[in-house]
C-alpha cells in the first residue's frame, strides 16, 4: 500500500533545522563550511541588474531607424550621467538642435539600429542573503548559497503574513483560549515576537504595528481583518513579500479558534529567548508554511533530526480542520479501514477521534491534521 | 501515424499533488481501464524525486490486480502472461506545470495566436507582452524580469510583414535577461515562431543569452493561424529542457515508452480527437484545485485556457475574490452569515485536502464550483475567436449587419456535448448535481449532452492516443466517459408558469407534457438508452430550430436522465433572499438533488 499522505504542523520542543538559503540570481557566498553563523550575518551576496530605461532616439530625432547609430553622443557599454546628452542631431541651423538626454545614472545597454531604441541601464544593486536563523554552516553551494543547521525548538502556523524576522519571544495572552486586547499591547513590546492566544482583531494588530512588534502569533485572524490589512482579498495563499508593519502567523485557522495547547506552552515556555520566525506561506507545489525557530541554548541537548512522516495510528493527536467541529483537538481512537457514508452522502476513509470530554466523533480522515513533533 | 501493437499498459498523470496510475488491457478484441492506484506526488522535498510516487501508484496497482509490473524500480517490459506491461507512458503537470510567457507584435493578432498556441500546448501563460499592450518599454522588461517563466515564446509579424516590432520585443527580452524558474544556472528557452524576416535579427539578439530555437510563423499570413510547429516545439523543449531541471525526471523520462507532455495537452488532445470521430462542437471542463481549464472544438476549431487562479481548493479564495459574495450566494438555498463564510473559504484555501461533511457544506462548494466554471468559461469565450485582423469580404446585404472579425466561437446553441472533470464534477455524491452545475454555470441552450470523466483518466488516454489510438479510444468510451444525460434548455424569457415548451418523448422514454416556464423537471433515461425529442417551444423560445419553431431529434440517456430547464435564459435568480431560497429549493426538491433539506 501507498503511503497515506498526513498532512501535519510541527511543534517541537527539539529538532535539529536545516534552513537552504540560495540567491535568486548566481553570486558570491560569504561564508565557509563550520563557520557560526547569527540570525543577521550575510551569507550571500550578489548584484542584482539595475532597471532598465529605454529611449527611442528615432522619434526624438524624426530620423531613421537604421541611422541611429551616427546621432549617437555615447558607445554601447559607455557610462552616462543623468540628463547628459546621449544622441543629438546637427542641423544646418542651430536652432533646429535638438538634443536627446539619459533619463538616469547608469550605463548604455544597446543601440539599435532596426527600432532607434536605445536602452540605458541602472547600476547593479547589491543583495544581501542573510542567514535569518541562528546556526552552523553545513553546506556551501557554490555561486548559489548556504545550508545552515541548527538545534531548535520549532512551530509552524497554518497561514502567515510578513517576510522573515527575529525577535524575544514575549507571551501576552494568558490562556490559549484568551483573546489579545489592545490594551494588552505595550511599547514595551517593540521588536518582540508576541504571543496571543485565541483571536487577534484588527484593533490588536493595529496596536502591535504602532509599537513595532516584531510579530504576532496567535491562533485566528477573521477574514475581513486579513482583507483590511492588506487592502485587498487574498486570492491565492502565496505570501511572504507584504510589508505591513510586522510579521502575522496564525497557527489554527480563520475565526475565533483556541491556539493548539501544545503549541502554546511551547512557546510561553521559551520567554525571553530569541527567535526567527517568517509569515511566509505557499500551499501549492512546494509547501512553505510560516514558522518559530527558537535556537536551543547552550544547556539544552542539540535535539533528535526531524522524523520521517508516518501514516496516522491510535492515539496520536490531531486537530479537526473543517466544519462542523473545526478547531477542536482529539486523539485517534481508530481508523476503520472501509469506506464510510458521510452527510453528504460520499463514501470516504474515516477515523474516530475522541475528544477531552469523553465524546468521539467519526471525521473524513481528510478533515483532520496530526500535530506532529 | 500506425498504432503500435500493445496488450497491457500503464500509465501515470503526476498532477501537483497526486500521482494517478492506471492499467488497461485488452479484453477479447477491445481495451479496458481494469485497475487504478494513486500515491503522493514527491516532486517536492523531501522525495525530491518524481519517480517515487510513480512507483508508489504502480505498486498499488501490483496489489489490486496482482499483476506484477515492477522489478525493483524498473518497469518490466514486455508483458508476458501476469507479468509485465507492454509500454509505460506518463503525463505531468507537477511543480505548477509548464509555465510560458508568450510575445506578439500586435496584442490582438500575433499576441493573442501565441497565447492560443502556449495554451494549446499546455502551458499557463504568465503574461502576454505586445507593442501595444499600453505597457511603456521599461514597464515591459520589469515585468520579464519578474516573472520566471519556464519557456518563452516570441512571435510577431507576419512573413514579409513588420520586423521592427518583433525586434523591439526581442531587444526587450534581451534587456530583461529573465531567469528560468527551475535550475538557476541554465539558459532559458525561447522560441522563435515570427516573421522569418526578422529570425536573422532575432538569433543576433537572443542567440547568446538564451537557448534559442526558430521554428515557422505561428502567423504566416493575417489569415492564417499554423500553431502546429511551435507547439511540437514547446513539446520537445518542456521534455528537453524544463523537466530535465525538474527532481527525478531524467528518470522518469528514460522509463517512459513515449515522450511525457502536459496534462493539458494531452487532455486537449483526446478531446479534439472526440470531436473528429462524432464531428460535433464539444466542451471540456477540468476544475481542479488550482486552476480551471477550459477545452472546445466548435467549427472544427481547438482552442483551450486556463483560469490560473479559479480552482476550488488552493484557489477557491480568488474564486470569492473575483465572482463576488452575491453571486456565490445566488446559489446557496439558505441564509449564512457573511464572516462565517468568507472565514471558510480561507480556511478550504490554507487547508485545500479537506473535504465537505455536512450538505450546508456541499451546498457551498458546488455554489463556488458554479461561480469558477462560469467565469472559466467567460474567460475561455474571449480567447475562442476568430482570427483578428483578417480582411472581409461584404456585400450590400452585410451592411446592415456587420459583424467585427473576431467572434467567439463559442456558440452555446450549437454545443452538441459537455464532458466534465475534476472532483467536483467527477465526485459529486449524486451525479445529478453535477448535471445541474454544468447546466447552470453553463446556462446551456437548446439539447446538450453531458457527461464526466469517470476517475480523471482523459490525461492518460491523450497521452496512450499517440502510441496507440484504438486502445485510448476504447477505454474513453467504456470507462473513461460517465454519460449523465441531456439536458433541453428552451431560449428565452416569460413569466414563472407562463408557457414554455410542449416535450413529445418517445422511445426508451415517454413523455407528453407542456412544461411552464421556470421549472427543472428530471426525466429517468438510463445510459445507453435513447429517445426522439419533438419540442415545440412557445412563441419567442428557441430549442435549436428558431423562435417557436418545433425541433425534432434523437436524445441520450445517462445516468442523471432528461433534464428540462424551463428557468429561461438568460438564467435570472431572485435577488431577495427569502424569494431566492424558496426557489432554489423548489428546485433541489423536484430534481431530489440532497439528501435532506430540513431547517
Amino acid at each position: 500500500m501507498a503511503h497515506a499522505y498526513t498532512p501535519g504542523l510541527r511543534v517541537t520542543e527539539s529538532a535539529v533545522i536545516r534552513k537552504r538559503r540560495i540567491l535568486p540570481i548566481q553570486g558570491t557566498v560569504m561564508v565557509r563550511v563550520g563557520q557560526k553563523v547569527t540570525a543577521s550575518d550575510v551569507v550571500a551576496r550578489a548584484e542584482i541588474p539595475g532597471k532598465v530605461h529605454t529611449v527611442n532616439i528615432v522619434n526624438k530625432l524624426s530620423i531613421e531607424a537604421s541611422e541611429t547609430k551616427r546621432f549617437m553622443k555615447k558607445k554601447e557599454t559607455e557610462v552616462v550621467k543623468k540628463d547628459e546628452v546621449i544622441a543629438e542631431n546637427s542641423p544646418m541651423i542651430k536652432w533646429f538642435k535638438t538634443s536627446v538626454t539619459s533619463p538616469i545614472d547608469g550605463t548604455i545597454e544597446s543601440i539599435s539600429d532596426v527600432t532607434g531604441q536605445v536602452l540605458l541601464r541602472e547600476p547593479p544593486r547589491p543583495l544581501n542573503l542573510l542567514a535569518y536563523i541562528e546556526g552552523t554552516i553545513v553546506e556551501v553551494i557554490e555561486r548559489e548559497g548556504v545550508v545552515i543547521e541548527c538545534p531548535a525548538a520549532f512551530t509552524q502556523g497554518i497561514f502567515g503574513i510578513g517576510g522573515e524576522t527575529s525577535g524575544i519571544i514575549e507571551p501576552v495572552a494568558k490562556s490559549p483560549d484568551a483573546d489579545l486586547t489592545p490594551a494588552e499591547i505595550t511599547s514595551a513590546h517593540a521588536g518582540k515576537i508576541l504571543i496571543g492566544g485565541r483571536h487577534a482583531s484588527m484593533a490588536v494588530i493595529r496596536r502591535a504595528i504602532e509599537v513595532k512588534a516584531a510579530a504576532i502569533v496567535i491562533g485566528g485572524i477573521h477574514d475581513k481583518d486579513l482583507r483590511e490589512i492588506l487592502g485587498k482579498d487574498l486570492g491565492v495563499a502565496i505570501t511572504g513579500t507584504e510589508n505591513v508593519g510586522l510579521t502575522l502567523i496564525i497557527t489554527e485557522g480563520f475565526g475565533s479558534i483556541p491556539m493548539a495547547r501544545k503549541t502554546f506552552d511551547l512557546l510561553v515556555g521559551k520567554k525571553g529567548r530569541k527567535a526567527s520566525c517568517s509569515g511566509a506561506t505557499q500551499i501549492r507545489a512546494g509547501v512553505i508554511r510560516p514558522e518559530i525557530v527558537i535556537p536551543a541554548d547552550h544547556a539544552g541537548g542539540p535535539g533528535g533530526p526531524e522524523g520521517e512522516r508516518t501514516g496516522m495510528k491510535p492515539g496520536d493527536p490531531v486537530r479537526i480542520i473543517r466544519e462542523p467541529m473545526f478547531g477542536r483537538l482529539g486523539a485517534i481512537k481508530s481508523l476503520p479501514p472501509d469506506l464510510t457514508a458521510i452527510p453528504t452522502e460520499s463514501h470516504v476513509r474515516v477515523l474516530v477521534v475522541s475528544f477531552p470530554d469523553g465524546s468521539e466523533a467519526t471525521i473524513p480522515r481528510a478533515n483532520v491534521e496530526t500535530i506532529e513533533s | 501515424m500506425a498504432d503500435r501493437p500493445v496488450n497491457v499498459v500503464i500509465a501515470t498523470d503526476c498532477g501537483s499533488t497526486t500521482t494517478k496510475a492506471i492499467l488497461i488491457e485488452k479484453v477479447g478484441d477491445v481495451y479496458r481501464q481494469t485497475f487504478r492506484g494513486e500515491a503522493p506526488t514527491t516532486v517536492e522535498a523531501p522525495f525530491e524525486d518524481v519517480t517515487k510516487g510513480v512507483l508508489n501508484s504502480i505498486q498499488e496497482i501490483e496489489e489490486l490486480s496482482g499483476r506484477k509490473i515492477l522489478d525493483g524500480e524498473k518497469i518490466i517490459t514486455p508483458a508476458n502472461g501476469n507479468v509485465g506491461v507492454d509500454i509505460y507512458v506518463s503525463t505531468s503537470s507537477a511543480g505548477g506545470g509548464l509555465q510560458m510567457m508568450v510575445a506578439g507584435a500586435v496584442a490582438a493578432m500575433t499576441g493573442e495566436s501565441a497565447q492560443r498556441c502556449a495554451l494549446g500546448g499546455g502551458a499557463i501563460v504568465m503574461d502576454v507582452l505586445a507593442s501595444n499592450d499600453g505597457r511603456a518599454g521599461f514597464e515591459k522588461i520589469e515585468r520579464i524580469r519578474q516573472l520566471r517563466p519556464d519557456m518563452m515564446l516570441l512571435s510577431g509579424g507576419t512573413d514579409g510583414g513588420t520586423i521592427s516590432h518583433v525586434v523591439e520585443m526581442a531587444e526587450y527580452i534581451s534587456a530583461a535577461d529573465p531567469k528560468p524558474r527551475l535550475g538557476i544556472g541554465y539558459k532559458l528557452p525561447i522560441i522563435f515562431a515570427g516573421n522569418k524576416d526578422a529570425a536573422k535579427r532575432v538569433q543576433e539578439i537572443l542567440g547568446e543569452k538564451m537557448s534559442l530555437e526558430v521554428t515557422d510563423n505561428i502567423r504566416p499570413t493575417l489569415e492564417r493561424e499554423n500553431l502546429m510547429p511551435a507547439r511540437h516545439r514547446i513539446h520537445d523543449l518542456f521534455l528537453h529542457h524544463v523537466m530535465q531541471q525538474a527532481p527525478g525526471y531524467k528518470k522518469l523520462i528514460a522509463m517512459c515508452g513515449a515522450p511525457i507532455i502536459p496534462t493539458p495537452a494531452a487532455v486537449g488532445d483526446i478531446i479534439e480527437r472526440v470531436a473528429k470521430k462524432e464531428q460535433i462542437n464539444v466542451l471540456g471542463v477540468d476544475i481542479g484545485g488550482a486552476t480551471t481549464d477550459v477545452f472546445s472544438v466548435f467549427q472544427k476549431v481547438f482552442n483551450r485556457t486556463v483560469s490560473a487562479n479559479l480552482g476550488m481548493s488552493y484557489s477557491i479564495s480568488n474564486v470569492l475574490a473575483e465572482a463576488g459574495l452575491d453571486n456565490i450566494m445566488r446559489w446557496v438555498p439558505f441564509d449564512i452569515d457573511e464572516q462565517d463564510l468568507r472565514n471558510r473559504i480561507k480556511n478550504k484555501m490554507i487547508r485545500p485536502t479537506t473535504i465537505p461533511f455536512t450538505v450546508d457544506e456541499l451546498m457551498i462548494e458546488q455554489a463556488i464550483a458554479r461561480e469558477a466554471l462560469r467565469l472559466a468559461l467567460t474567460q475561455h469565450k474571449m480567447l475562442a475567436v476568430g482570427l483578428k485582423g483578417v480582411q472581409q469580404e461584404r456585400s450590400i446585404s452585410d451592411a446592415f449587419s456587420q459583424t467585427a472579425s473576431g467572434q467567439s466561437l463559442i456558440n452555446m446553441m450549437d454545443l452538441h456535448l459537455v464532458i466534465g472533470s475534476g472532483g467536483i464534477l467527477s465526485h459529486a455524491p449524486r451525479r445529478v448535481q453535477s448535471m445541474v452545475m454544468m447546466t447552470d454555470s453553463y446556462q446551456l441552450e437548446g439539447i446538450t449532452r453531458l457527461a464526466v470523466d469517470s476517475i480523471f483518466m482523459m490525461p492518460h488516454l491523450g497521452v496512450l492516443a499517440t502510441v496507440n489510438e484504438k486502445a485510448a479510444t476504447d477505454a474513453f468510451e467504456h470507462d473513461c466517459m460517465v454519460y449523465l444525460g441531456t439536458c433541453i434548455s428552451p431560449v428565452g424569457v416569460a413569466k414563472d408558469g407562463e408557457k414554455c415548451v410542449d416535450l413529445k418523448i418517445s422511445g426508451d422514454l415517454t413523455v407528453n407534457e407542456s412544461i411552464p416556464y421556470g421549472e427543472l423537471k428530471l426525466y429517468k433515461l438510463d445510459v445507453g438508452k435513447t429517445a426522439k425529442l419533438e419540442a415545440t417551444p412557445a412563441r419567442g423560445f428557441d430549442v435549436g430550430a428558431g423562435k417557436g419553431k418545433p425541433l425534432t431529434t434523437t436524445i441520450h440517456g445517462g445516468v442523471g436522465g432528461v433534464l428540462v430547464d424551463t428557468r429561461g435564459r438568460p438564467l435570472v435568480l431572485p435577488t431577495d433572499k427569502k424569494q431566492r431560497v424558496a426557489v432554489l429549493t423548489k428546485w433541489a426538491k423536484a430534481l431530489d438533488l440532497y439528501p435532506e433539506l430540513k431547517r
